[in-house]
């Protein structure tokens, strides 16, 4: 039996919907190999999230208690453990920043074959083909993956989330970590996209990104954000170059918007980047680059330099 | 004192504009550069030694000698030496799998013994992600992923850190030392490379080392992954394009924004 492993992802009392999407996924390769879905529960609300989890073609979930939140050292451990156990032929992980803490690890540990952040997995004769994007969005590859068992991360938002109610055995899985073997303390969180303007709230984004190759092009965009009465925002190496505050990121790390427009200006559309404005309702885009990703998702597209059409537009305005 | 190493990848960037031949795209349409994110994990080594955190910052590459043009770049900021990870046997190589990577930083590792790597939290080029991590597990080392910021505590041998998690939250967590941070864009502000310090990087020393040299087998090449294909994501935008002179641009780009009502005049 060649049976899914999902271990599922959760923080500061809730199931991340990358979660869901694990389970979509592991049902997908459950199907091909002809096993069964297993999912687990490690630290949390455990019982309520077995429950959340319990969707339709799930056949067990097993519950770990250990503390509130993710440490990589105990998920390492759990895995392992439950590894162990079920013999599993797919590990599934999520692509999340806690995936990328602990599942290089356990496939490193396991010594078991790698691929992160796939988009498409097709398992055919033991051999499992994974999609994903190399060098930026610009290309796709098929990396063929041999001599299971596979420990595999997947992108969120590629598979839809799980749906119905499954009818899954629930079970404690007894299990006492290594205490000495946890030689990292999580002493708290902190929120760090706070501050003057919450751009979540605007209705108008004009987003900026690394198209504006340098600080003193600011005003360039600034004089267009006071003629239409639009908010500032930027993708992320505007911020990490400390250009403009964290609050004013859109992205995975940033802020999640959902404007009734948001204007896209010399950003290329990085996946990180989407999901944090993907549900804006309209989508213009300027770039001087055809294939950039981010016309993939917008509603308007200007293929054009941003310091050419950006004035021109100030001037509409006044 | 602390010993830093830290790894740096040279990575190519594709143009605009390229072709895929095969399961690679070809020279003409790359430029090589320093990793993005080592370029963050070099100047974080490089402060904590001017802080008198750090007394030796060694760069680890795994690279073909066209690479020391980058890793120049790496001691031109300030990194004391460097060792450039090459065999013969890489040439036909087209997929360094994640284990291959841990096992030829773990062994320039072991033999060099730092207190701390850091490594950048994925490569621009394969974005897998997971050298950092598996190379903590690999060398029995403690670690932590995605770190925006670090505060060293000498005595205890902690590393305080933050990892920046989705959706603008930081996690505060204190890793034991030895450890692999992975180091995420934004936690400082790389410096460019002095003219003094470019002309010193000529006189300091690029390290080879072959499997021989780390006594490596050369099975440790062997990899369950193939790389088979290569293509281009099918575009699927169905975004309509506002054609024309930029001054015709914007007037019907104008006009689309007040239709759409959230202009305020």
């Amino acid at each position: 039996m060649s049976s899914v492993l999902v271990v599922a992802d959760h923080r500061r009392g809730d199931l991340r919907d990358i979660s869901f999407e694990l389970v979509t996924a592991g049902r997908q390769l459950a199907n091909a190999s002809g096993g069964d879905l297993h999912l687990a529960i490690v630290s949390g609300n455990t019982e309520t999230f077995a429950d959340e989890l319990n969707r339709e073609g799930v056949d067990t979930v097993h519950t770990i208690e250990y503390g509130e939140e993710f440490n990589h050292d105990v998920y390492v451990q759990a895995t392992d453990a439950l590894y162990q156990d079920l013999n599993p032929e797919f590990l599934i992980l999520p692509n999340s920043v806690n995936g990328l803490d602990y599942a290089p690890a356990i496939a490193q540990g396991l010594d078991l074959p790698y691929v992160s952040d796939a988009i498409a997995l097709e398992y055919e004769d033991d051999t499992l083909s994974t999609h994903r994007e190399m060098y930026g969005s610009k290309v796709e590859t098929t990396i063929e993956v041999t001599n299971g068992p596979f420990v595999i991360t997947l992108r969120g938002g590629e598979w839809g989330a799980a749906e119905g109610t499954g009818d899954a055995a629930i079970e404690a899985f007894d299990f006492t970590p290594d205490e000495d073997a946890i030689r990292s303390t999580i002493t708290g969180f902190e929120e760090v996209a706070g501050g003057d303007v919450d751009i979540s709230e605007a209705d108008f984004l004009i987003s900026i990104g690394r198209g504006i190759e340098e600080e003193d092009n600011l005003p360039i965009i600034e004089a267009l954000v006071e003629a239409t009465g639009a908010t500032l925002s930027s993708s992320r190496p505007i911020v990490d170059n400390g250009w403009l505050p964290k609050n004013r990121q859109v992205g995975q790390s940033g802020k999640q918007v959902a404007p009734k427009v948001y204007l896209a200006i010399g950003i290329s559309g990085a996946v990180q980047h989407v999901a944090g404005m993907k549900n804006a309702d309209t989508i213009i885009a300027i770039n001087t680059d055809p294939n950039a990703p981010i016309f993939d998702i917008a509603d308007y597209g200007i293929i054009g330099d941003l310091f050419d059409v950006v004035p021109a537009l100030t001037e509409q305005f006044t | 004192m602390m010993k830093i190493l830290v790894t740096v990848k040279e990575v190519a960037e594709v143009e605009d504009d390229f072709e895929i031949s095969g399961t690679e795209i070809s020279e003409t349409y790359l430029e090589y550069d320093l990793n993005e994110w080592d370029d963050y994990a070099i100047e974080e080594a490089v402060q904590l030694q001017e802080e008198g955190v750090a007394d030796e910052v060694v760069a680890v590459t795994i690279g073909p000698e066209r690479s020391e043009e980058t890793i120049r770049m790496a001691l031109a900021k300030g990194a004391d030496r460097a060792v450039r990870v090459w065999d013969d046997a890489f040439e036909d190589v087209d997929l360094l799998d994640v284990d291959a990577k841990a096992q030829l930083l773990g062994a320039v590792i072991s033999d060099e013994d730092p207190d701390l790597v850091l490594t950048g939290v994925q490569a621009n080029d394969d974005s897998f992600g997971a050298t950092g991590v598996a190379l903590a597990q690999h060398l029995g080392f403690e670690w932590a992923a995605v770190v925006n910021a670090l505060d060293l505590d000498t005595e205890r041998r902690v590393a305080h850190v933050r990892r920046e998690l989705e959706g603008g939250v930081e996690e505060l967590t204190d890793v034991e030392i030895p450890a692999v941070l992975t180091i995420q864009t934004g936690i400082n502000d790389p410096r460019y490379a002095s003219l003094r310090g470019i002309r010193q990087a000529q006189q300091k020393e690029i390290a080879p080392k072959t499997l021989g040299d780390l006594s490596l087998d050369p099975n440790v090449l062997d990899s369950d992954l193939a790389l088979t294909e290569m293509y281009e994501p099918e575009s699927e935008s169905d975004a309509q394009f506002i054609e024309g002179d930029p001054a015709e641009q914007a007037t019907q780009l104008a006009d689309t924004l007040r239709e759409l009502g959230v202009i305020s005049e």
